[in-house]
């Protein structure tokens, strides 16, 4: 038998019915942790269908995590009614794991909070799920069908997918950053490039990363429609993971005669800031093509870009300056634990007297349904993963994505700027 | 299954397109099926009914984006039968399943065109141009994903077997 890749071991060891296993079988597997936010809702919905009543339990109260991250705090009666409905199903259920409004985004919570851990098999209620690759777990995203069933069973049935590698090397550029690497691989292998495939992210560039850029990485990696994306497996995960928590765990790491579908080498040397344009996140184009193209709003934040490290470089560039007259530049932190730091040290206050808004932790601007909309022939340059026609408000505005250095820069100067240039 | 074809031949066809967040109040079907492509096409639904459309054909990476299950709910509540595409993002491919949407993958996408009538056999496999008269070979379902989509998705496939 030939070796197997990070994906292949850990389904394997989480195959119900034995470890045998090769890509495109069908398998059902047993899940370390399902995670749901305002999804729960439905699930709370399909969970009234179970009869009799007495039978409606969920399959293990303590694998469960339910954040609130969409629509946080509630900005309509309708979803307070939903996030009402959610706290009694919690209760009910006696799920612990519940975190409120307040919290941040489930992407970056879970790890903060210790759920995530190498080789665990995690499901989750959002896409960008595969997120938690960067901490060597197996995670993905679904769809809120697929989310009552695994409350129910703790088991899902999965394809064994194959395995992707890129390999990527070289010094990365000052204010050039690991969102600059993931849309460069957009741009240059479309946004299917790693349909139903899970990905290994290597190489000495990915090793020198922080966990933080490693996890923009894995996060957009969903959008090159992986199902897992993995960082490497090396000490620095080790050590962030048992900050967190004092669950055991083990790295899982690829045999070296495992089989690779196919290895890409990215050589991150003399890599430009890089810009996916409206409305796809393979159009891509390196930044000296569209700077100059004016904007009226900037958005730092979201789960690729959310982090403390992404609102530091912010604040350096805009340190004692004014953001642009004809710019609005929100600042979204990712979690509360980012929003702490920031503010103690003095990194929120820096971006508010440049004139930029923070808001509260949440999934905020990117998603267009809580806040920082934009009307129609607006142009927004953001930190966030979707640039999709309607995303963040009008059908008729444009979305341009880009690393938080370059949402800065682009701030100050009112325009898609280089921040090398600054 | 036979019905006639409405063909979008855009990739990326993503689940902000099929139904923008702004609509996500709701799972309502009918009122996410109203605002169900609009974005991409106003006239959908008018469409759908004039020409008698039920299988939806579009490009390669077919719902990528959002884990939304509305983007798959509000396509079926439109009177969609059936989405054939090239290739599709993995969570629309699932939630199209666990709702009870027959979804193919189908490579040769150029044979098929706006108003063909075609005809589809899940269990041995075939896909039926009639329109052109020719005949194509389909991947079939493992049989315990053809009994999810036949039970009308998989709160009833479980609520049958399982609970």
């Amino acid at each position: 038998m030939s070796g197997q890749t990070i994906a292949e071991k850990i389904l394997a060891n989480h195959f119900l019915s034995g470890s045998d296993i090769k890509p495109d079988d069908i398998i059902i597997a047993k899940l370390d942790l399902v995670m749901s936010h305002i999804g729960t809702g439905k699930v709370v919905i399909d969970f009234r269908k179970i009869r009799p009543s007495k039978i409606r339990k969920v399959f293990d109260p303590n694998k469960i995590v339910v954040i609130f991250d969409h629509y946080n705090p509630a900005p309509s009666e309708r979803w307070a009614s939903v996030h009402d409905l959610i706290r009694n199903f919690v209760k009910k259920q006696g799920i612990k794991n519940f975190y409120d409004i307040k919290e941040g985004i489930c992407h970056q919570v879970l790890p903060e909070k210790g759920h995530v851990r190498p080789g665990m098999l995690i499901v989750g209620g959002d896409s960008h799920t595969t997120t938690y690759g960067a901490f060597n777990a197996a995670s993905c995203g679904l769809g809120n069908t697929d989310l009552f069933y695994s409350y129910v069973k703790g088991e899902l049935w999965f394809r064994v997918p194959h395995t992707i590698r890129f390999r990527i090397t070289g010094k990365l550029p000052p204010s050039v950053m690991s969102k600059d690497i993931i849309i460069k691989i957009a741009g240059d292998h479309t946004a299917e490039v790693a349909t139903y495939k899970s990905i290994e992210f290597t190489g000495d560039t990915m090793e020198n990363l922080s966990i933080a850029s490693r996890m923009t990485m894995s996060n957009f990696a969903l959008e090159l429609g992986a199902k897992f994306a993995f960082g490497v497996p090396d000490q620095k995960v080790v050590d962030w993971v048992k900050e967190r928590t004092t669950e055991p765990f083990e790295l899982v790491k690829p045999d070296p005669d495992a089989i690779y579908e196919k290895t890409y080498e990215i050589d991150v040397s003399d890599l430009e800031p890089q810009i996916s344009c409206p409305h796809t996140v393979d159009n891509v184009k390196p930044i000296s093509e569209v700077a100059g193209t004016k904007i009226n709003q900037a958005f730092l934040g979201s789960c690729t870009n959310g982090r403390l490290e992404d609102l530091e470089i912010a604040a350096k560039i805009l340190e004692g300056k004014r953001i642009h007259n004809d710019v609005r530049m929100i600042v979204t932190p990712a979690s509360q634990e980012i929003w702490i730091k920031a503010a103690k040290s003095g990194v929120s206050e820096t971006l508010i007297n440049a004139g930029a808004v923070i808001t509260n932790p949440s999934c905020g601007a990117c998603f267009g349904a809580l806040g920082g909309m934009l009307a129609p022939s607006e142009k927004c340059i953001s930190s966030s993963n979707r640039n999709f026609q309607g995303r963040m408000g009008s059908a008729a505005a444009e979305v341009y994505l880009g690393s938080p250095a370059t949402v800065a820069a682009s701030a100050l100067k009112g325009e898609i700027t280089d921040p090398r240039d600054l | 299954m036979k019905g006639n074809v409405i063909k979008y031949d855009e990739k990326n066809i993503n689940t902000d397109l099929i139904i923008p967040a702004r609509y996500l109040i709701t799972s309502d079907p009918d009122y996410l099926a109203e605002h169900c492509m609009e974005d991409l096409d106003p006239d959908f639904n008018e469409k759908l009914k004039e020409m008698g459309a039920t299988i939806m054909v579009g490009g390669m990476n077919f719902g990528c984006g959002s884990s939304r299950e509305q983007a798959p709910i509000a396509l079926k509540a439109s009177g969609i039968k059936c989405i054939i595409a090239p290739s599709f993002a993995r969570i629309f491919f699932r939630n199209c399943i666990n709702i009870g949407l027959p979804i193919i993958e189908f490579k040769d996408f150029d044979e098929l065109h706006t108003s063909d009538e075609i005809e589809i056999e899940f269990t041995e496999g075939i896909l039926n141009n009639c329109s052109t008269k020719q005949k194509y070979k389909i991947m079939r379902m493992p049989p315990f994903i053809q009994e999810i989509i036949q039970s009308n998705g998989l709160v009833n496939f479980a609520r049958k077997r399982i609970l």
